[in-house]
């Protein structure tokens, strides 16, 4: 029987993170060596966890599917990281980016684990900036900060268009560090398979050597899976190729809830499909809407260049009917309008597909010059895409799939329900809600690794001290390895018609129709009878060639695409149970007479975590329900 | 729709570092111009998988140019003939109907061929573990806006650091030399105020630990030409110098 409890401490919020830092156990430094950690993903939250263990004295063990740990998709983000410096003297503070945080994620996050991420967010810049991270600073040598994403306060903190990959830099250097020192064991190309437990704990993982093919199994005190979103169920998104909600999927079925899956962000300005062998989907940094105008042809089916439609005959929608926040309306707003213009018809670009992000009047006023100056690198990418120039021509932009705010549901000490296996990072749910702010998610990230788990992880480990881990040999560890390598054989000699890479497009046309921006009744039970139908032909039909013993990579994509298969049936599932708008979750069924976002606080007011009760069994739904005492609950209002 | 091409590909296959390899000659038809050089492979590795015949194996991930999965020699050329541009962001339009195009792997004694165009490039790892960091354990750090750093070192620092380790400076060097690699990362740390107490021994250590797995440095400039970061052979210039520096500095202080 699992019974969710958040563990939230007591006392007023801004206190709560501090008496709970006093209140949990701690381990002696003598005694931190004696124990040892687990850690899935290097990306910003599993290398600068590992690092901070490591540095604490803690044996950690760090696995990543990448020949390096630098390569993590956290080097991907561009835009910028937040944190509540009020550097810029503009009436930022903890308070502020606490509240902004809960609102911009439509008040379907906990409170209290919101707050301690914009009070630590402080000390993430400054860690930062001692390890070396070449921030953008102002001329006088102090740091400089942009507003972004819609932000009343500058608090955004840059490095250049590669925010992402200097900040994971940091964090891999100081993982390289630990690695040196022989705090850490790397184990690079290791793709995680399953979540050991033995006595109702979490005590190892298994993973599939991808050099050779072996299935080793792992053991340690506690495990931390820092493995990421689940944006790849979509097929077509901006997460990179091997992104996959495996580990986290697994850790599912042996036990964890999964909470939220139907909370996708799809963010408004990527760069439209040119065709069927599309790979991925590519982002332009937000900031380009500070200065693009967003239109699209009045007439529907029209074939003339942008150049030949005159003033009045095109149609400038977010302007039109957000008048005060125009361009700049949140992501969710913006992505929805793009769909509902392209799905009236009115879409543009060969494929119709995309709607213009028109600098013109931009160049008119400040001049080529200036928007090279700010906008440079991104029109370069952008010609180097498509072939077009952006001085000359409008951009053509349209939503795509780019993070995930639900995940595994974890406690405030960020453990799921599973003892002794954390998440942080984006693989959990907790601090994004419904929607996530631009410039959060480096935030969170580095928050959980560098100064939550580090301290929280103690609570847990503090009671074991001189146990030592279950052996690999146990028959729990023995038992899994086998049915891994039973199953990647088996794989192999599937004699099947299709591709992998054929299944997982299919999977994500059916996801992204029924289950992407906007979502109905109808659509979802669409699915929930397609997913199945499509799972059964694909563990039939598909073809895997080659050998389990060696490289195999499209050994590797089945099992991703096998579970991305089971999960995409229960985000629909959680979709279809949540008859309410919020976020980035849009039900048709649930706005307001002028179309956008109604929210039903009454009945939905709560996390859904989901339970894993076997397979061909429907999962239990359980829930959370969130108090909102430090903010109102308001409707949002763009307009 | 995109215009479509048709291509004369010579792909190399390896089964591992100790397989004897061989070119796979590959008509490759109707390939979308708007497809990137990835997505161009991808289309033939289904139609490979189709034909039962197993897909080439190659280092890729996130497809923005950014991760430093990707790279293979692309007729002769580390990343291909585009400037500033990784292999994932190069588009098939860069090539016209009829072309022979030869697929490598990057070629160099200390980036092994794991399998076909993937190659294991740990050696650079290394080199970061010997010294590529500042120490700064979590929960030491001072008020960011304490050190300054002159906007100018702060960009310069940024020039350097965008390197994504690639490892196409090594595959495009005469001498499989490793320099651009390293003398980014050390100028990186090394001009900037925190990098200062570990600065000459962190670069005496990585410069070391680059011998042991890399060719020497004699200034071809290939390095730089190749990269898809457009890294400049200044910093290399910064390294020896530095190196020099520290060889000095590094005696202990008894002797000095």
């Amino acid at each position: 029987m699992v019974t969710l409890d958040a563990k939230i401490p007591d006392g007023p919020m801004a206190e709560k993170w501090d008496n709970h830092k006093f209140s949990i156990k701690l381990v002696n430094p003598a005694n931190k060596r004696k124990f040892e950690v687990i850690v899935v993903g290097t990306g910003l939250a599993g290398a600068s966890a590992a690092a901070s263990l490591a540095e604490l004295g803690y044996n950690v063990k760090v696995f990543t599917f990448h020949d390096s740990p630098r390569r993590a998709h956290s080097i991907a983000a561009q835009g910028g990281i937040n944190a509540a410096k009020n550097y810029r003297n503009d009436g930022d503070s903890v308070h502020r980016l606490f509240y902004d945080t809960v609102k911009g994620g439509d008040y379907r996050s906990r409170e209290a684990n919101v707050h301690r991420l914009a009070q630590v967010s402080v000390n993430i810049i400054d860690q930062c900036a001692a390890q070396g991270v070449p921030f953008a600073r102002e001329y006088g040598g102090l740091l400089a900060n942009r507003s972004f994403g819609g932000a009343q306060v500058s608090r955004t903190f840059y490095a250049r268009g590669q925010t992402g990959q200097q900040l994971l830099l940091g964090a891999y250097q100081a993982l390289a560090s630990q690695i040196a020192a022989g705090k850490v064991t790397l184990y690079n190309r290791s793709d995680v398979l399953d979540i050991v437990k033995k006595d109702g704990e979490a005590c190892g993982i298994v993973t599939r050597d991808m050099l050779t093919g072996e299935v080793h199994g792992h053991s340690a005190h506690a495990v931390v899976l820092a493995t990421g979103g689940y944006g790849n169920v979509y097929y077509l998104s901006t997460n990179a190729m091997a992104s996959n909600v495996t580990a986290a999927w697994r850790a599912h079925r042996k036990g964890a809830l999964f909470a939220n899956p139907c909370y996708t962000q799809i963010h408004p300005t990527c760069i439209p499909a040119a065709d069927e062998f599309q790979s991925k989907l590519t982002l332009m940094s937000e900031s380009l809407r500070n200065d693009g105008r967003i239109w699209v042809p009045q007439c529907n089916d029209d074939t003339r260049v942008a150049a030949d439609i005159p003033e009045d005959e095109r149609y400038y929608y977010l302007e039109e009917k957000y008048p005060s926040f125009g361009n700049l309306v949140p992501r969710d707003v913006a992505s929805r309008n793009a769909k509902t213009v392209v799905d009236n018809g009115k879409g543009v670009g060969p494929l119709k597909n995309g709607v213009y992000l028109d600098f013109a009047a931009a160049i008119g006023r400040d001049g080529v010059e200036a928007v090279k100056e700010r906008y440079g690198n991104l029109f370069d990418m952008y010609e180097r895409i498509t072939g077009e120039d952006p001085y000359a021509t409008p951009m053509r932009i349209y939503p795509a799939t780019h993070y995930t705010m639900g995940g595994l549901w974890v406690d405030y000490n960020l453990m799921t329900t599973v003892p002794g296996l954390y998440a942080i990072g984006e693989a959990n749910f907790s601090d994004h809600g419904a929607n996530r702010l631009g410039a959060s998610a480096l935030m969170q990230g580095l928050a959980d690794g560098y100064f939550v788990l580090p301290y929280t992880i103690g609570d847990h480990l503090a009671p074991k001290l001189g146990d030592t881990p279950v052996p690999t040999d146990d028959p729990v560890f023995a038992e899994s390895v086998q049915a891994i390598d039973d199953k990647s054989r088996q794989w192999t000699s599937n004699k099947g018609t299709h591709g992998v890479e054929h299944y997982h497009r299919e999977l994500g046309k059916l996801v992204w129709e029924h289950c992407g921006m906007a979502r109905n009744e109808a659509g979802l039970q669409t699915a929930l009878k397609e997913i199945p139908a499509l799972r059964e032909d694909f563990r039939k039909n598909v073809k895997v060639l080659g050998s389990p013993d060696g490289i195999n990579t499209m050994l590797e994509k089945v099992n991703r695409v096998d579970d991305f298969m089971e999960f995409a049936e229960l985000k629909v599932r959680d979709a279809l149970h949540r008859r309410e708008s919020c976020g980035g979750h849009f039900r048709e069924e649930s706005q307001t007479p002028e179309g956008e976002a109604l929210r039903d606080d009454d009945n939905f007011a709560y996390v859904g975590a989901w339970e894993h009760k076997g397979d061909g069994q429907d999962p239990e739904l359980h829930k959370e329900h969130l108090e909102f005492e430090s903010v109102a609950l308001t409707q949002r209002s763009y307009k | 729709m995109s215009k479509m091409l048709n291509l004369k590909l010579k792909i190399w296959r390896q089964d591992g570092p100790h397989a004897q390899g061989a070119f796979l000659d590959v008509d490759a038809k109707d390939i979308p111009e708007d497809a990137s050089f990835l997505e161009m492979l991808d289309v033939v590795n289904e139609r490979l998988i189709a034909d039962d015949v197993e897909p080439v194996t190659f280092g890729h991930d996130c497809r923005e140019g950014i991760c430093g999965s990707c790279g293979v020699m692309i007729n002769g050329q580390a990343h291909g003939p585009e400037k500033a541009t990784a292999t994932c962001q190069l588009h098939m339009r860069k090539f016209n109907d009829g072309d022979e195009i030869v697929v490598e792997p990057w070629q160099a004694a200390a980036f092994p061929v794991l399998k076909d165009l993937m190659v294991d490039r740990r050696a650079f790892d290394r080199i970061i573990e010997a010294g590529g960091y500042i120490s700064a354990p979590t929960g030491t750090a001072q008020d960011a806006n304490s050190i300054l750093i002159p906007k100018e070192v702060a960009d310069t620092a940024m020039d350097a650091a965008a390197c994504i380790g690639c490892g196409a400076c090594v595959a495009a060097c005469p001498n499989s030399a490793a320099q651009l690699f390293v003398g980014a990362k050390l100028a990186h740390l090394n001009v900037l105020p925190q990098g200062q107490s570990e600065r000459w021994k962190r670069t005496e250590n990585m410069v070391d630990t680059m011998e042991d797995f890399f060719g020497s440095c004699t200034n071809h400039g290939e390095c730089s030409d190749a990269c898809p970061k457009e890294i400049s052979l200044d910093f290399i210039a910064f390294m020896n110098r530095d190196y020099v520096k520290a060889k000095v500095k590094n005696r202990s202080l008894q002797s000095q």
